[in-house]
């Protein structure tokens, strides 16, 4: 039974000046599931993107199928039948569901492959509109299409990058289902997480990596949930934040009847009411691709409003200068909206605070560098100057300096759209105290397709399904299970 | 022949020479490479294709000269776009001054010469006849080769898998790319289609259209064909209907000189339309966000985001 | 799979190269570029090493100079013009027909109104600026609006400028003393600019441009106007999402870059011609080639001063072997694009470095 699909022997990858991976050993076999565990930037990513032939090592060897070879590029990887779920989908949003998946097969005419790509949709469980323009599905129903190209793909081998980040709980069952049936015919599975019941449920095998190394390889039946925590962090890390009551104050936002058009002109948000107090955190809990977005975008004046109104302290949104007069914005476009590359730290911090620094149109840069510095410390961002290209930066360190940016500048209203994505627990501990902080002064809105952090932040709760809320739960009556089920659409209020 | 009939096949004489580097553009933006520089593949093109033409007395020589010439001159940009990854703004202006200056380098004994054999009017039997139809029957080779191209071009992106593969990188290269596509390959050859189209269009106005050579013969049709790609949300249907109207304009502006309007200002016909008809066409498609390929200009690398 | 190993230069990403690095890369491909054309010319019959020595030994002469200097002038208005551009997200291909547009307005305060004599002067500077700042706004507008690309819309702008001038000179402006040449009759003098005495230079115009490259220098690294003038040149949704008026602010830095192009097309008429003239001939190709001056200088308005001098340099250059060797005056845009292309080759191996090292194919 143990036979020896791929082993990869001291991997190794530097970008610039960080070590992602530093001689891992890594070996999947026939017919089972490999859980990958590791915290966002241990280096699982980057591990898998090798042997998927999107990064090239710097050093170490791959064998597959007890041969030495060397992937170059997806191609490769392809050819020896590796094939890949990426965590984000990377689809192309233009074209339908079926141009996506005929492409990949032999053919000249778009449509031929079609009954295949059928048959093995059939085959694992897997139902979608192959008709349908990629645009306007669902971030489960993209998920879906990725699986369908990493089976076509995958004939031996088969990485899933963080399957589960934005699927709802109804939708992982059947992932999970369809990962076993892949496991029976033999292929070999990595499945690549940081949810640790996860891995418990699904792998066979355990490796865990931390800061780039591999700290074990385990079969399933010799660590527990705890053992793995200890792991994965190096110590035992608190991961409860006390939640303490705050006293309420006036409203700050109110939503009524608001209606939002997608890029498409398809209504992506249809008829959202609420309203959002001083004192505390008002979390929308959903699978993405439900509306979250343009709701977002709306209220932060990104986005045109269709009918309905937003008000901000009592006067309606019309610009998006009346927005940031009041409010600050965590946007989960990171890389372009929220931190512009090209810039550097300085000018960075200075996009949110050059005018509380300036005199008669001149910015005061001296006053504005200590600030900066200040932040920079706060916050933990780990950068070589403030004059260094914020693009530059580590993927943890950019969000820690947005961070910085939006939740120091004591806004009446806070918008944090996924505030600990790709942070470490620590640096996610940390902001998740602050957010609670901050509700003391301001109103918080938390978005977030992490039900745990919705859980533990919000003190009331929307959850979101198709451009509606379903329903608005106080935190102390709400039941995950429940919310769950709210969230796949399965159950109403 | 009948007034209307007349002008439409002047239209369409017109307009071949835009549809056609439009058409190059087209695979080019759609891939993702925005390549500024039909102005200067065009005139290159139209050059070669008349000193070889000229030379040799052999069109087919003359026209297959033009477009290799424009592929060189896309190579250029390729190489500067795909492989190193610079600006593809400042390249492309770059390739269209080059271009001229070469043009016109090498042009400076044409002018004024007489091309004895030249691209001939071709008249389909019975299908020319017919009233204002028979405009289209009524073309030189060139023409009705680009009515083909245009239909061939439309099938190929978006009924094969060569047109899914071209569409992909263009919009999502790294979706592209961990398919086992080669993003640089498929970015090369819609560039290099792209060139050679533009020196073909280039060939049309010295060797068919006008057919004489004289400096700066191209007036800015090849910034046109660049407004034509976005005009006709990158499909080549669209481009073949678009590039009528372009053409119609033009010839506009000689049917209204003898009404004693001044030459300079109708000169100005063909580009006040164009600005206009952009400003039109967006105001219905910012809405929207039709067309553009979402990676347009922007080269890609593996291993960056 | 075939596996191959060989030994060859392997190219490495390195940290970005400091300041005199890139002046030195600059430099290079200035070089590349002379070698370049040099075998475009030996292709196409010229010695190019006659031509360089004719082009180096009539230019470092004192009349050489002084030419070089007068055409510095308005590349340098123009370069720090597009540089606001630039810097501001717009690409600004327009300075052609905004040049041409500021030549207008001087002509018709010069020609045309009637007003106070020693205001004629000042008057025709700012209608100058005022006409090349909202023959800039036009695209700037549909740009903000409608969301035309500026790339296309001011060049075809050019088109349309390049076709009002000659319909004046043509037209309704042509001058009555002037046989049938396309020309506006001569200036009254009370618009002529100073010149320094045996030059065409006329220095108010060159003081403004070196002064103007100054401002503009402070203008971004200083103000909050400029400040908000670069974010909103990353885009419209930046903007929004930091409550940035972003059309507010792509539209002052269009005036400021139309309005210091148009300032040039004053300083043509009202220095070098004294009339206006048609369209070719009162710009020979200074707005592209400002567009080659705002790259050179890397966006740097201190480093367009530099960048003018070449580029004038060069411009009278083809002035002297156009008239020795007879090649028509377009064969410059060779040398132009030539720099473009290497700078741009050049600057993107200044990204890497090159080393021996292992390849596995």
């Amino acid at each position: 039974m143990m036979e020896e699909l791929v082993r990869m022997v001291r991997i190794t990858k530097r970008f610039s000046n960080v070590v992602a991976n530093d001689s891992i050993d890594f070996t999947l076999y026939r017919g089972e599931v490999h859980g990958l565990l590791g915290e966002n930037g241990a280096g699982k990513s980057t591990l898998m993107n090798i042997l998927y032939g999107l990064y090239k090592p710097d050093d170490g060897e791959i064998y597959v199928e007890g041969r030495r070879v060397y992937i170059n590029s997806p191609k490769d990887a392809i050819r020896l039948g590796i094939g890949r779920v990426p965590q984000l989908p990377e689809l192309v949003e233009s074209l339908t569901v079926a141009e996506n998946l005929t492409v990949l097969l032999p053919g000249l005419h778009a449509s031929s492959g079609l009954d295949y790509i059928l048959e093995v949709a059939r085959r694992y469980g897997i139902s979608l509109d192959f008709d349908a323009i990629v645009y306007h599905l669902s971030f489960g129903e993209k998920h879906k299409i990725e699986l369908i190209k990493g089976i076509v793909r995958g004939s031996k081998i088969l990485i899933l990058d963080e399957p589960t980040t934005m699927l709802s709980p109804w939708e992982v069952n059947s992932l999970f289902d369809c990962i076993s049936k892949m496991r029976d015919e033999g292929r070999g599975i990595v499945f690549v997480s940081h949810r640790i019941p996860e891995v418990l449920r699904i792998a066979d095998r355990i490796t865990v990596l931390r800061r780039g190394r591999c700290v074990a390889s385990v079969t399933r039946n010799e660590v527990d949930e705890h053992e793995l925590v200890r792991l994965m962090i190096g110590t035992d890390i608190d991961r409860h934040t006390v939640r303490d009551r705050v006293e309420l104050g006036e409203e700050v936002l109110r939503v009524e009847d608001l209606h939002v058009l997608d890029d498409m002109g398809g209504e992506a948000v249809r008829g959202v009411n609420f309203y959002v107090r001083r004192g505390e955190i008002f979390g929308i809990a959903g699978v993405a691709g439900n509306g979250q977005r343009e709701l977002v975008e709306a209220i932060t004046g990104l986005r045109d409003v269709s009918r309905g109104r937003i008000l901000i302290k009592g006067e309606e949104l019309s610009s998006p200068r009346r927005f940031r007069l009041y409010g600050s914005h965590i946007p989960d476009e990171r890389i372009g909206l929220g931190l512009l590359p090209s810039f550097t730290v300085l000018d960075n911090i200075a996009l949110t605070f050059y005018k509380n620094f300036s005199n008669n149109g001149f910015i005061k840069f001296n006053e504005l560098k200590l600030h900066t510095e200040r932040l920079v410390e706060t916050y933990d961002v780990v950068t070589p100057s403030l004059g260094t290209l914020a693009g530059k930066l580590s993927g943890g360190n950019i969000a820690r300096l947005i961070l910085a940016r939006e939740l120091s500048s004591d806004k009446d209203l806070i918008v944090a759209v996924h505030p600990t994505f790709g942070l470490d627990i620590a640096s996610t501990n940390k902001v998740r105290k602050l957010l609670l902080e901050l509700r003391r002064k301001s109103a918080v809105l938390l978005v977030s397709e992490d039900l745990e952090e919705i859980l533990q932040l919000s003190d009331r709760i929307a959850v979101m399904y198709g451009g509606r809320f379903v329903d608005i739960v106080e935190a102390d009556e709400a039941d995950p299970e429940k919310i769950g089920l709210m969230m796949s659409g399965v159950m109403g209020s | 022949m009948d007034y209307i009939t007349e002008f439409i096949a002047m239209m369409i004489s017109a307009s071949t020479a835009i549809l056609l580097a439009a058409l190059g553009e087209i695979y080019a933006e759609r891939s993702g490479v925005l390549n500024l520089g039909v102005e200067g593949m065009m005139a290159v093109g139209a050059t070669i294709a008349f000193y070889a033409t000229l030379s040799t007395g052999n069109i087919i020589i003359g026209l297959l000269s033009a477009s290799i010439s424009g592929m060189l001159l896309s190579l250029i940009h390729g190489f500067i776009s795909i492989t190193i990854r610079s600006n593809q703004v400042i390249s492309g202006l770059a390739l269209s001054m080059m271009g001229l200056g070469i043009s016109s380098l090498i042009g400076r004994n044409l002018i004024g010469t007489p091309l004895r054999n030249s691209l001939g009017i071709i008249e389909v039997a019975l299908l020319s006849d017919i009233p204002v139809i028979g405009a289209f029957f009524r073309q030189n080779a060139l023409t009705f080769f680009s009515y083909i191209l245009t239909a061939i071009l439309w099938y190929i992106l978006f009924k094969t898998k060569i047109g899914i593969a071209i569409r992909m990188v263009g919009d999502n290269p790294k979706s592209a790319d961990s398919l086992g596509i080669n993003v640089y390959t498929v970015r090369y050859r819609c560039t290099l289609l792209g060139g050679a189209l533009a020196g073909l269009a280039g060939a049309y106005l010295s060797v068919a259209y006008t057919p004489t050579w004289i400096e700066g013969m191209t007036a800015g049709q090849g910034w046109i064909a660049l407004a034509l790609t976005v005009f006709s949300a990158w499909n080549p249907l669209y481009a073949l209907i678009g590039s009528y109207l372009f053409g119609g304009i033009r010839i506009l502006q000689f049917r209204l000189q003898p009404l004693g309007l001044s030459p300079p200002l109708l000169s100005t016909l063909p580009y006040l339309f164009t600005i206009i008809s952009l400003a039109l066409l967006n105001i219905e498609k910012i809405r929207w966000r039709i067309g553009a390929p979402q990676h347009l200009g922007k080269p890609y690398h593996r291993e960056e985001a | 799979m075939k596996v191959k190993m060989i030994h060859g230069l392997k190219i490495e990403r390195r940290e970005e190269p400091g300041l005199p690095a890139r002046i030195l890369l600059k430099v290079l491909a200035v070089i590349l570029s002379f070698l370049f054309s040099a075998i475009l010319f030996a292709i196409s019959g010229i010695d190019p090493w006659y031509a360089y020595t004719l082009i180096f030994v009539r230019s470092f002469t004192y009349s050489g100079l002084a030419e070089i200097t007068t055409k510095l002038i308005p590349i340098l208005l123009c370069t720090v013009g597009l540089i606001v551009a630039f810097k501001a997200g717009i690409w600004n291909i327009g300075a052609e027909g905004q040049l041409l547009l500021g030549a207008v307005g001087a002509t018709w305060i010069a020609l045309f109104v009637d007003v106070y004599d020693p205001l004629r002067l000042p008057l025709a500077l700012l209608v100058g600026m005022i006409f090349g700042a909202s023959w800039a706004l036009i695209p700037i507008i549909l740009k903000v609006r409608l969301n035309v690309n500026e790339i296309v819309s001011t060049l075809m702008m050019n088109y349309v400028a390049s076709g009002i001038v000659d319909y004046l000179v043509y037209g309704p402006w042509k001058g009555a003393r002037e046989w049938g040449f396309p020309y506006t009759d001569k200036f009254p003098d009370t618009v002529w600019l100073p010149l320094i005495p045996g030059t065409r230079i006329h220095w108010p115009t060159l003081i403004f441009g070196v002064f103007s490259s100054i401002m503009v220098y402070m203008l971004f690294s200083k103000t909050v106007l400029g400040f908000e003038m670069k974010v909103c040149g990353q885009g419209r949704k930046i903007a929004d999402y930091l409550g940035m008026p972003y059309g507010s602010r792509l539209m002052i830095a269009m005036v400021i870059s139309g309005g210091l192009v148009g300032l040039a097309g004053v300083g043509e008429v009202c220095g070098v011609h004294r009339r206006l003239r048609y369209a070719s001939s009162i710009s020979s190709g200074y707005g592209y080639t400002a567009i080659i001056g705002a790259w050179l200088s890397g966006l740097n308005p201190l480093g367009s001063i530099p960048s003018a001098f070449l580029l004038a340099f060069l411009l009278t250059g083809r002035d002297i072997i156009q008239v020795s060797l007879g090649l028509p005056f377009a064969t410059s845009n060779i040398f132009n694009g030539c720099i473009l292309l290497s700078m741009l080759v050049v600057e993107a191996l200044g990204r890497y470095r090159v080393r021996w090292g292992r390849w596995t194919i």
